[in-house]
């Protein structure tokens, strides 16, 4: 099949950056999105032309490396696909795509489609963990965990903190990934102890950051590669709340 | 801004429930709004019970309007950059509605106050009764007046739809389990605001209640 | 290429005595440091995945000064995210008989007895604490409904003891372990350098003493100084340019390392994962894995007759091939990683391999979802087939799955001792990185383990030993100053060539080769082509190499450039080491090491020994030999009839 793409290009963060448009032929339509950028990549490198920078690593959907926005929707339409996994069968011969990189302030653009997320990492570092020192902990057995508590905490620590939400959430919120690690660490026993301390600082540092308020448009878990449900942004609420309250 | 909204939705819910005296009679809708301002009258000065009514509304409209500023300027902060393409994969119907949706909802405020209560717009003039202007105002031949409270009171109930749901979610009272029936809950508590505040106006434009 | 022997090495850290107490020894004879010098130490910690995040981490808490690198945005992308399966343990919580002394038993066993006694039983003790601290940070492991903690057995032992949360085992640990790092960045005991690449380690006075790394956002080459480095930074399976390795994964850091002196032991032992989606054109960047335990209701079979192209469904019964239920009746389609991968091959070699180009073999689950239903299939495999369908747009319901072995895990790495410090002194090497504890070949779920092990319980004591006679003052400034010379004038070099092919080309090539040659099995001659044809192709590729752009920005082409200079001189060593190493063992196949049947034929006489290799600048390769003796477990020929 044959494609034209519109690519955001962006030398780097100084730069203001435009929309530049490429053919690309003989695209197979077995191969990933991201091969078919290395196919046009190869090219530009050889044309003496700077090829696309895009954020990849483990091209299996597990890392969160990888993130673009595909016409118009982060990781493109494909559902619950991150991009490395979206595939080019889903596209129609002769097709325009739109390619951009996630947009907000607290994701300054690197360069291209690379965007620095390190506003995630200051989220966790503010109490996106239990305070553990290695060697002191009882034996796994001492706390047992309902396994319906086990489940819903595994579903939000399923996030691989790509940032699809803050691109797609119209308020530019990091609310879904932030509820969702909150949410994990919630509805473990292990959590409690620092339960309200931790929403606080990490709800506080999130607003901190320069993320959006969450107005509940749920475009977030709409475009989420893991399908963080949206009550975790709820029970985010409801500890940050208490926290508050106190 | 959850419980600013809730506020107004409550008030919303009474108001609604007085305007269908209109139904019984002039003078039971009359007396509704004599008993607003006489309740409790003995034990405090005339209009103190609507006075109260008044101001945490008023407090709460302005905070919930300061709030809904606040929260767009901190979304237009976050995203400096547009997208040249975005779709939506929610709808997009809730952040239209709330912000424009919010927007029509307090230009109609202004206008109805002026219009039933200080009567300035009105063809019946400030110093009427409640019953009078409002079936004055809703005269078949102000058809257009009855159009402007119908589009706003249809800019409320969809404001409320996505607004009854979305607080419970603010407050951290939903959950996966509750979303069915919150979605729900919202969308009826919506519809019956609705078509009970739609009712007296049509009604009396449709020359049921004169 | 030629090598030269030099001195057997001896590693002499682990004490003598019952192997149950060498580790408790080992722990009290290592000294202390006082707590008010922690403070006054530096540590560098190059890798942020299960071994590197969680040595970081524990570092700070015990008050070290630590700095982190990562080449990714952010450490919890570390290639240990990946792995799906499970990490093993032996809690024996099913109370089905397993013990230290079993786990310990089977992980030599698997190895093919190249690996050290002392160490694996090492490994299998500390594997109880492992769980005890993942479950203490919240990862949230797969629960029973009596709330207790599931497992499930792997990869051919016979007792249930791999831990696992669904298919994201390595996920979720990797996450508890980044955020105990991100805990110490937030006191302050840990610096974060992301999006850093090592590009060498500086030695003063023969100790390890930092790292030059490269700022991927600017260009700048950084000088970092230390009184110990730690390399953490994984392995090396993309050498073959397609393996289940994420895209980043490289040998830079520890070849670097290896050239200034740190050995190389086993290069040529690389696991081969028998159940790999298949290649399905040229442009295939990566080969994506699915889980080994689809081999519990799949059926693998390939057509009796070669060539034969019809739609698997219209294939009858009588005219297909289970292979591996026909040779292995004993084990059936649950033979080990390597039989599975190797006999895949040999029916794909025969002409009857199915898909594009023939290479794949089906899984078929016909006889499952007749069995137990399609929903008890989907309810078991339900993730996995919908990632098949995601990528080969392919119902594996309706369908047999199409699969093949794929490069997955290299137990080759630098050479370590008992306290995980390699030849140059100050310099330790954790978890995928040092050849330690898997020999020949590594077990399901026993790399997880052992990359915490190392970073959570054994790093923090033996470093502290090492770490109690410093601080070792200033570092030399003409050593720090030579080797950013050397990183510089390197990268000057291949932006310098401006040639006509681009370093994916070429990877892709040497890949290629390596598959060819050094794959799944390997010959005398096979290896004799490759170390004939991996410097021609080393020279073009310094010759006409195209890398675009400058130093001084973001340059994926650059970064990849210096990536498959690398592979190139490891490629080299690798196919010399299997070379040298005429017998089979593990992962490690020579064709003319074969018994009767075809099954692999160790040679204990000549080969029960780690190869370590010196770097010699100019000269040959330097091979040091370290003996294996098996004191526990008696050596036998693994056999799965
Ligand atoms: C698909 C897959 C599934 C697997 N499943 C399992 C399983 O179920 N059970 C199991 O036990 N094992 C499994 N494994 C193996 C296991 O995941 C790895 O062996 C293990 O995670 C390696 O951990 P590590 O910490 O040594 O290295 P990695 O996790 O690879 O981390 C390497 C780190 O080093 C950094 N780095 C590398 N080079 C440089 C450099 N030059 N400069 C700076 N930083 C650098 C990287 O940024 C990264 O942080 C699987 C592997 C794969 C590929
Ligand atoms: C004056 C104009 C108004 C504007 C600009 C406005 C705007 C908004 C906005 C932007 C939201 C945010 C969406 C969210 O948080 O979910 C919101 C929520 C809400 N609004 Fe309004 N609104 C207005 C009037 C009203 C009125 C009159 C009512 C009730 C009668 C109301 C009830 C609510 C409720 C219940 C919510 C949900 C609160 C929450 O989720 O926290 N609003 N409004
Ligand atoms: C079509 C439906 C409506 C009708 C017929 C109606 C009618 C009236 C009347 C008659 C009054 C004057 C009462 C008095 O002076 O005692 C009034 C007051 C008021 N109405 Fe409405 N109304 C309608 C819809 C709404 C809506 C949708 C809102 C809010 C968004 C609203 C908000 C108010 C407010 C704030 C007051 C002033 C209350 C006070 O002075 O205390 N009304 N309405
Ligand atoms: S919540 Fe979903 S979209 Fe957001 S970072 Fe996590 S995985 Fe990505
Ligand atoms: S899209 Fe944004 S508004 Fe809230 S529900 Fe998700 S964060
Ligand atoms: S590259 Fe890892 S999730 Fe896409």
């Amino acid at each position: 099949m044959n494609l034209t793409l519109k690519v955001w290009r962006q030398s780097g963060p100084s730069d203001s950056g435009r929309m530049v448009k490429y053919r690309v032929e003989e695209v197979s339509p077995d191969m990933s999105f991201l091969e078919m950028l290395d196919v046009l990549n190869e090219r530009l490198i050889l044309e003496g032309d700077d090829p696309i920078a895009f954020d990849h690593d483990c091209r299996e959907g597990i890392c969160g490396m990888c993130g673009m926005v595909i016409n118009g929707v982060a990781h493109g339409e494909q559902v619950a696909t991150t991009t490395c996994q979206l595939h080019m069968r889903h596209f129609e011969d002769g097709a325009t795509i739109t390619i951009e990189p996630w947009r907000a302030a607290p994701f300054p653009v690197v360069k291209d489609l690379v965007v620095d997320r390190s506003a995630f990492d200051r989220i966790i570092q503010a109490g996106g963990f239990v305070s553990v020192p290695a060697g002191s902990a009882p034996d796994a057995h001492s706390l047992p965990v309902r396994k319906e508590d086990a489940d819903s905490a595994f579903d939000a620590a399923t996030c691989i903190g790509c940032g699809a939400c803050v691109a797609a959430c119209p308020n530019g919120s990091a609310s879904l990934f932030t509820a969702a690690k909150i949410t994990h660490l919630s509805l473990l026993p292990q959590g409690q102890p620092e339960r309200l301390s931790r929403a606080k600082a990490m709800v506080d540092q999130m607003d901190a950051e320069g993320f959006g308020g969450c107005t509940n448009t749920g475009e977030c878990t709409a475009v989420c590669p893991k399908g963080i449900p949206l009550d975790t942004i709820a029970q985010m609420n409801s500890d940050y709340l208490k926290a508050n309250a106190k | 801004m959850a419980v600013t909204g809730a506020v107004m939705v409550l008030f919303l819910v009474g108001h609604m429930l007085g305007n269908l005296k209109i139904f019984i009679s002039r003078d039971s809708f009359n007396d509704y709004a004599t008993a607003l301002r006489t309740l409790l009258e003995p034990l405090a000065p005339y209009r103190t019970l609507l006075t109260i009514v008044e101001v945490v509304l008023a407090v709460s409209v302005v905070l919930h309007i300061w709030a809904a500023i606040s929260l767009s300027r901190r979304a237009h902060a976050a995203r400096p950059v547009k997208y040249a393409a975005k779709k939506s994969q929610a709808g997009g119907y809730a952040t239209h509605i709330m912000r424009y949706g919010g927007v029509t909802i307090v230009l109609f405020l202004v206008w109805h106050l002026l219009d039933l209560t200080f009567g300035v717009v009105n063809p019946k003039g400030p110093v009427s009764t409640p019953a009078d202007r409002m079936i004055a105002g809703f005269d078949p031949s102000r058809w257009w007046m009855t159009l402007i409270y119908l589009v706003a009171v249809v800019m409320v109930g969809l404001h409320l739809r996505h607004g009854i749901w979305s607080a419970f979610q603010t407050l951290g009272w939903a959950n996966r389990n509750r979303y069915k029936a919150l979605r729900t809950g919202a969308a009826l508590v919506s519809a019956v605001l609705v078509i009970g505040f739609l009712a007296p106006p049509l009604a009396i434009t449709f020359g049921v209640v004169k | 290429m030629k090598y030269a022997e030099g001195s057997p090495i001896q590693d002499t850290k682990a004490p003598e005595g019952p192997i149950e107490d060498r580790w408790e020894k080992r722990k009290f004879a290592a000294k202390l440091v006082n707590p008010a010098n922690k403070r006054k130490l530096n540590v560098i910690v190059v890798g942020t995945g299960l071994a590197g995040g969680s040595a970081a981490a524990t570092l700070g808490e015990l008050g070290y000064n630590v700095k982190s690198f990562c080449y990714q945005d952010t450490p919890r992308r570390a290639h240990s995210i990946a792995a799906q399966g499970g990490i093993n343990a032996a809690k024996n919580y099913r109370g089905d008989g397993d013990s230290v002394y079993r786990l310990f038993y089977d992980t030599v066993k698997g190895g093919d007895f190249r690996s050290r006694e002392s160490n694996v039983y090492r490994l299998a003790q500390v594997s109880v604490n492992i769980i005890d601290q993942a479950v203490a940070q919240g990862v949230p492991f797969a629960r029973e409904y009596g709330g207790l903690l599931d497992t499930r057995s792997f990869g051919g032992a016979q007792v249930s003891r791999t831990f696992y949360a669904r298919g994201q085992t390595g996920q979720q640990l990797l996450l508890g372990a980044y955020q105990a790092l991100e805990r110490q960045v937030a006191a302050g005991t840990v610096e974060m350098f992301t999006r850093h690449e090592m590009l060498d380690l500086i030695i003063d006075n023969g100790r390890a003493r930092g790292v030059i790394v490269r700022d991927m956002v600017t260009g700048e080459i950084e000088r970092h100084v230390a009184d110990a480095v730690v390399l953490a930074t994984g392995g090396y399976g993309n050498v073959f340019f397609l393996s289940t390795n994420a895209k980043g994964c490289n040998t830079t850091a520890i070849w670097r390392a290896h050239e200034r002196g740190a050995y190389f032991a086993n290069p040529c032992y690389t696991q081969i994962h028998p159940t790999c989606i298949p290649v399905s054109g040229e442009y295939q960047s990566k080969l994506t894995l699915m889980s080994e335990s689809l081999r519990n209701d799949g059926r693998v079979w390939v057509p009796l007759r070669k060539g034969d192209d019809r739609l698997p469904g219209d294939i009858p019964d009588d005219e297909r091939d289970y292979y591996l239920e026909r040779i292995y009746p004993a084990f059936g389609n649950l033979v080990p990683r390597d039989i599975a991968s190797r006999a895949a091959k040999n029916v794909c070699d025969e002409g009857r391999g199915v898909g594009p180009g023939g290479l794949g073999v089906y899984l078929d689950f016909r006889d499952a979802i007749g069995r137990l239903g399609r929903d008890a299939v989907e309810k078991k495999y339900g993730n996995l087939f919908e990632m098949y369908e995601r990528i080969t747009g392919e119902n594996p319901y309706d369908q047999p799955m199409r699969i093949y072995p794929a490069v997955h895990y290299t137990m080759g790495g630098l050479w370590v001792d008992y306290d995980l410090q390699s030849t140059i002194p100050g310099l330790f090497v954790i978890g995928e990185a040092n050849f330690s504890d898997h020999g020949a070949n590594r077990l399901g779920a026993s790399a997880l383990m052992q990359g915490l092990a190392d970073g959570y319980f054994v790093l923090p004591t033996t470093l502290g030993d090492y770490l109690a006679a410093g601080p070792f003052g200033e570092v030399n400034e003409e050593a720090v100053a030579e080797a950013e010379a050397k990183v510089t004038s390197r990268i000057e070099r291949l932006l310098a060539v401006n040639g006509t092919r681009t370093p994916d080309s070429f990877h892709r090539e040497l890949g290629r080769l390596m598959w060819d040659y050094c794959g799944m099995e390997r010959t005398e001659e096979s290896l004799r082509k490759a170390l004939e044809r991996i410097p021609e192709l080393r020279a073009e590729f310094w010759a006409n190499v195209k890398v675009s752009g400058a130093n001084e920005e973001l340059n994926q082409v650059l970064e990849k450039a210096g990536r498959v200079a690398d592979f190139f001189d490891l490629a080299e060593l690798m196919c010399l080491d299997a070379l040298v190493r005429s017998e089979s063992c593990g992962g490690h196949f020579r064709a003319e090491s074969q018994d009767a049947d075809g099954e692999a034929l160790r040679d204990d006489e000549h080969f029960a020994h780690v190869s370590a290799w010196e770097h010699s600048p100019e000269g040959e390769p330097v091979l040091h030999k370290e003996p294996l003796e098996y004191d526990y477990v008696k050596m036998s020929q693994r056999s799965y009839k």
